[in-house]
Parts: structure tokens; C-alpha cells; sequence
């Protein structure tokens, strides 16, 4: 017998128990209409995580003092090491496949202007700022080289920081205002930008200044503790942060005879973005898990109904063998009927799967995209929790004797 | 058909069961055979093995001159599909199935050349205007009576133009007056189409409507004579007075309105 009739047989009996049918087929429903939504969560934080980090910059490498090795081979931790000096930062901008560079020093502090005052942190940068975090700004100018040489009392603020200190809508560029107990000149405001890397506080609440006065007015420090450093493509990175520790190990003298490690560390954005979704995908392959376990609790749902609906109808497979029916026909016609339970179970699991994306999305403001291969994952699973749930009940109706089913009361 | 020397054995526990010691007998197309016997005489047994539906432990069993006693399984049950068409008891009927769509079964499984669904649905409303079922193609059985039910089942069974019609106490669940009807159907398609019909039934008098009377008893044959006096159904039922109307279930169609009150 043709497939198309099996499938029409198939069709047939099912639509004779509806009721039945579509509670069989609410299992597996509910299990992934589960699965689809929890997989869309765990991709979407994926995206946030992403699109986050990507605030921080285009084609960022970030180098960062490493731990300093004191003699004895005592080590103190990440960032300990003042050996990053401003003369890599230079150094680096020689480097092949670099674009940008800017030095990095950070101190919290209060800033003040008039009655208003507010802490935060202020990051000493140089002009290459604005270009390497593509950042525009909203008002006046970032501040100039000829500031960053003279360590000039410049500032530039964030958007909140300006908020806060002169409201929203003013424009304080000229303004002067108190930083410790130095009065700098306000020469711009950069535009929001929102959250930064995650966890990390808005990228609009801090403050720029040139690093060479952060250095010699705010914290009198000789050494930097980052660099950013922006590739001149996508593909350049790779590149780039090869030939940037290369540059640096050679500026601090660290060879492979000289046996000490590197005191500093290059980390690209990948790096970052691995690392924060390797733990967003151990939260979300937990929350599949657990989806998965109610796709087969599903399954066996099929099994169950299939081996009630055998027994139920022993005399109909009693019939169709005695009418012609091979046990082929019969076994596959209950197999087909497990597998469309299952795929149409799937098919509406998939849509509530997505509605219920949807409203996680706008009432909960959860990211959840739905990938496409998490789908055609979730039909080709559900077909086969159908074959594999659905063949001992057909297996079990294909042998049955036809004189003994006839005969079933 | 033709069987020669038929037995059948089955293991029941420890012992075995002689259902069939040796039956031979032949009958040619176009005869209208009753087999009788009481329970455990074997009749049931050879119905099954002469309804493919089982094999024999030995012996020979010829249909339309060809031996089917040693067939595998899914021969038999192409043998089953295009040479035999079966009448039960209990009818057995698919449930909230049309009577139609019951009919056209048969036609599902046919292993060569299947028909389209035009042509199915040709056949079998030619199949149940040929029992007299009227117009209630599109009845499900729970809105038909016993004797409808069985005159579908006669329907399906005619569907593929078997060799033979066997039917398995096909009164057995029908009043007097039904079962005279569906007799009627039975001698009616024998003598108009030639269509030959095995009839199983321990009533004498059901029996007495076929032309030829073969009697089983402990897994032989022990009788096998013409019947003498032949009963014809189209007769008996001109003499019966009409049915009472109630007999008849309305069609869902047809409910009368509630309106007026």
C-alpha cells in the first residue's frame, strides 16, 4: 500500500478521536513550546551579552598590567604590575594592523559645580577615545593632543554625569568646575550611550580627562593601567593582538631565555564575549534540560495513549488484517499516527513557543530570539519521539493474530 | 475452492488440540454453502482456515486452482483483500466512520492497481445500493440498526468482487425479521451476481436458506447433502406484515424542529 494511503488511514483514525488526539498531542505541545522558549532565552541573553559588550568599542583590544613579579617569585595579583608605562602605549602605535591607541588611568572622585557634587570615576584618556569607542558627542569638542602634553585641567563629561551636575538639556561646555581640589574647564559632553559591558556601571557616569593629568594632578602615578587599542578591521585583530604582546614583551624586556611571564594581558572582545556566555549558556542549557525532560514526559504520553488506543481498537486491526491489511500496513499506519501526533504537537509547541517568547520579550523584558536551527531541531526531535514512542504500540498492533483481535470483547 | 485432507492443531497447555482431522471437500463458484455444526465441531476453525485468516497444519487448500495453504503471511492477507470478503457477527463496522468510508476500506488495501478517490467512492456507493441501504451513505453505525449495520458490512465485503463470501453467523446478533432480510440479500446476490457465499451459522433454519448443507462434528465433516427444502427470504418477507415505522432511527438530517412551543 502507498505511503499517501497509510497517511490518509493514519489521518483518518485520528480524526475519529479528536479529544483524545489533542490531549495526546498537548504533551508534546507544552514540551516544546517549553524547549523553544527556553533555548530563545538562552540565545537572546547571548545577543545582550553581545551587543553589550560591543558597546565597549569596534575591533577592541584591551591590554591590561599583568601581576608584578617581585624577586623571590612572590606575585601579587592582576594589575599589580605598574611596569605598563605610557611609553608602550607609544610604542604601540607603531604596531602593523593598529589603528588607535589610547592610554588608560581611572580614579574615583568627587566632582563638584556649585551646590550640585557627585562621585564617579574619572578616566584618564587621550584623543583617540572618541574614534576607538565610536562615541559621538553632544556638546563641544573632546579635548585636543595640546592638552593631553600640557596635562591640561580639561574635562569632558558623560551624559548622566552632566545631567546630574547641570541638568538635563545645558549645555556646560566652559563651564568650570571642582575636581579634588583642581578646577577644570568643561570642553564637552559625550552622548548616552547606555549600560556598558554588563555589571559594569553605565558607560554615561564617568568622566574624561587627558592620562597625563589624571597622572600628575589627580593621582601622581607613573604608570597606566590599560591600554585600548583599536584594529584597523575585523579581520586585523587576530593580527594585531599577536603583534601587540610581541611589541610589549619586547619594550619590557621579556624574552623566551629570560623564563619571567608576560606582566601584562591582551584580551580581545571575543574573549569577553566568551567568557560572560559560556556562563549564559550553562544557565540556559540547564533550563533546556529541564525542558527536554517535559519533551519526553511528552513522549511517553504518545506511548501510553498509542498502547491504550491499540488495546481499544484490537478488533478494528482485528478487521483491517481480516479485509486485506498486511501487518506492515498496520504498523505503519499506527506508527504514522504516533509521528503525526508528535510533529503537529511540535507545530503548535513551536508557535506557543514563540508566543510565549514573544511575551516574555515585552512583559518581562527578557531578550528571546528564536534561532531557526532550534526549530528544525524541535520537529526533527518531536518526529522522532514519535518513532521511537510509537513503535512498540505499533509493533504491538502489526502482531497481533487477526482470528484472536476479531474475536476481543 | 477445493481442501484435501485439512488438518489443524493447537498447542493448548500440555495437550493438543485437534480442531481439524482431516477435512476434504470442494465447492464450485456460484453455490451457496452452509456449514453448521455445534461449538467445537471445528467449523469455526475451517472457516478461518478457509478465510486465509490461518493456515492449516497440513493439508491442501485450493482457491480459484491456486494452493494457498503454505502462503506467508502478507500473501494471505493479499489473498485475503482481493479474493474473500467477510460478513461477521458482530459486524464490525469502524466507529463514527461513515458508512461509506466503512465500505471503501477494502479498497485501501488493495495491493495493485488502488483506485482513485473518484472511483472509490463510485464503487462503494454501486456496493451499498446493491444491499439496499438507501440513502444513508454519509450514517455513521451508532445511527444505524443492527440489520443496516450488517447490510454495510455485506457492502464492504462486496467491494473488491471477492471469489467468496464468507459470513460468520451473520444473523446472530439480528431479530427474526432482519435476519430474513439480510438472508434475502445473501440468496439475492448468489442468484443475480453468481457470487458464491460460505455461510457459518449453528441455526438449522438459517441454514436451510442455501442450496447445500455441509455438517461439522469433532473436526470432520460428517454430513454433506443439498437442501431439500429450500427456503427463499423474498418470499418469506412479502408474507411478514410491514415493519413497525419506530424501527427505522430518523436520519440526523431529518430531526423534526423544536421551534414551536
Amino acid at each position: 500500500m502507498s505511503m499517501l494511503m497509510t497517511l490518509r488511514i493514519a489521518f483518518k483514525a485520528l480524526g475519529r478521536n479528536k479529544m483524545r488526539t489533542m490531549l495526546t498531542m498537548l504533551g508534546m505541545i507544552i514540551g516544546v513550546a517549553a524547549v523553544i522558549a527556553m533555548v530563545a532565552l538562552g540565545t537572546g541573553a547571548q545577543a545582550q551579552i553581545e551587543d553589550q559588550v560591543k558597546t565597549a568599542g569596534t575591533n577592541l583590544i584591551t591590554v591590561r598590567a599583568g601581576s608584578a613579579s617581585a624577586v623571590g617569585g612572590v606575585r601579587g595579583g592582576a594589575g599589580t604590575s605598574t611596569r605598563l608605562l605610557p611609553e608602550d602605549a607609544q610604542a604601540l602605535r607603531d604596531v602593523p594592523g593598529v589603528q588607535y591607541v589610547a592610554e588608560s588611568i581611572s580614579t574615583q572622585t568627587q566632582l563638584i559645580y556649585s551646590n550640585q557634587n557627585w562621585n564617579t570615576r574619572v578616566e584618564g584618556t587621550n584623543v583617540d577615545l572618541p574614534s576607538i569607542r565610536s562615541w559621538p558627542l553632544k556638546y563641544g569638542a573632546f579635548f585636543t593632543d595640546e592638552d593631553v602634553k600640557a596635562a591640561a585641567k580639561v574635562i569632558v563629561l558623560g551624559s548622566n554625569v552632566s545631567n546630574i551636575l547641570f541638568g538635563e538639556g545645558n549645555d556646560p561646555t566652559d563651564v568650570q568646575i571642582r575636581v579634588r581640589n583642581h578646577i577644570f574647564r568643561v570642553v564637552g559632553v559625550m552622548a548616552t550611550k547606555g549600560a556598558g559591558a554588563g555589571g559594569q556601571q553605565s558607560m554615561d557616569d564617568q568622566v574624561f580627562t587627558p592620562y597625563t593629568t589624571v597622572m600628575k594632578k589627580l593621582t601622581g602615578q607613573q604608570n597606566i593601567t590599560q591600554i585600548y587599542v583599536s584594529a584597523a578591521s575585523a579581520d586585523a585583530i587576530d593580527a594585531a593582538t599577536a603583534a601587540v604582546a610581541a611589541t610589549l614583551r619586547a619594550q619590557h624586556g621579556i624574552t623566551d631565555q629570560s623564563g619571567q611571564s608576560d606582566d601584562f594581558m591582551v584580551q580581545t572582545l571575543d574573549d569577553i564575549v566568551a567568557l560572560r556566555t559560556a556562563a549564559a549558556n550553562t544557565m540556559s542549557n540547564l533550563l533546556a534540560g529541564v525542558a527536554g525532560v517535559s519533551l519526553v514526559v511528552g513522549g511517553i504520553g504518545i506511548m501510553n495513549i498509542m498502547l491504550v488506543s491499540v488495546t481499544e481498537r484490537t478488533r478494528e486491526i482485528g478487521l483491517r488484517l481480516a479485509i486485506g491489511a498486511r501487518s506492515s500496513d498496520v504498523l505503519m499506519q499506527f506508527l504514522i499516527e504516533a509521528i503525526v501526533i508528535s510533529i503537529a504537537g511540535g507545530a503548535v509547541g513551536i508557535g506557543t513557543g514563540y508566543l510565549v517568547s514573544e511575551l516574555l520579550n515585552r512583559y518581562q523584558g527578557l531578550a528571546a530570539t528564536i534561532p531557526l536551527n532550534a526549530v528544525f531541531i524541535a520537529v526533527l526531535f518531536s518526529a522522532g519521539i514519535g518513532i521511537f514512542f510509537g513503535f512498540y504500540p505499533a509493533r504491538k498492533a502489526a502482531g497481533l493474530d487477526p482470528i484472536e483481535a476479531l474475536r476481543f470483547e | 475452492m477445493a481442501v484435501k485432507d485439512l488438518t489443524k492443531e493447537y498447542k493448548m497447555g500440555d495437550h493438543t488440540v485437534r480442531a481439524l482431522r482431516g477435512v476434504s471437500l470442494s465447492i464450485e463458484a456460484g453455490e451457496f454453502v452452509a456449514v453448521t455444526g455445534p461449538s467445537g465441531s471445528g467449523k469455526s476453525t475451517f472457516m478461518h482456515i478457509a478465510g486465509c485468516l490461518d493456515r492449516p497444519s497440513s493439508g491442501v487448500y485450493e482457491l480459484d486452482g491456486r494452493d494457498v495453504s503454505k502462503l506467508p503471511k502478507d500473501e494471505l492477507a493479499r489473498v485475503r483483500n482481493s479474493k474473500i470478503g467477510f460478513v461477521f457477527q458482530g459486524f464490525n463496522l469502524l466507529t463514527r466512520t461513515t458508512a461509506i468510508d466503512n465500505v471503501e476500506l477494502p479498497l485501501l488495501y488493495r495491493h495493485a492497481n488502488g483506485f482513485r478517490a473518484s472511483e472509490r467512492h463510485k464503487r462503494a456507493l454501486a456496493s451499498l445500493d446493491a444491499v439496499g441501504l438507501g440513502q444513508r451513505y454519509h450514517h455513521m453505525p451508532n445511527q444505524l440498526s443492527g440489520g443496516q449495520q450488517q447490510r454495510v458490512a455485506i457492502a464492504r465485503a462486496l467491494i473488491n468482487e471477492p471469489s467468496i463470501i464468507l459470513a460468520d453467523e451473520p444473523t446472530g446478533n439480528l431479530d427474526t425479521r432482519t435476519s430474513i432480510e439480510v438472508m434475502g440479500i445473501f440468496q439475492r446476490l448468489n442468484r443475480e451476481q453468481g457470487i458464491t457465499v460460505l455461510l457459518i451459522t449453528h441455526e438449522l433454519d438459517i441454514a436451510e436458506y442455501g442450496t447445500r448443507l455441509i455438517r461439522f462434528r469433532d473436526g470432520r465433516v460428517v454430513a454433506d447433502q443439498a437442501v431439500l427444502h429450500r427456503r427463499n427470504a423474498a418470499d418469506e418477507l412479502a408474507a411478514l406484515p410491514p415493519p413497525e415505522p419506530d424501527q427505522i432511527p430518523p436520519a440526523p438530517e431529518a430531526q423534526p424542529q423544536t421551534a414551536a412551543h
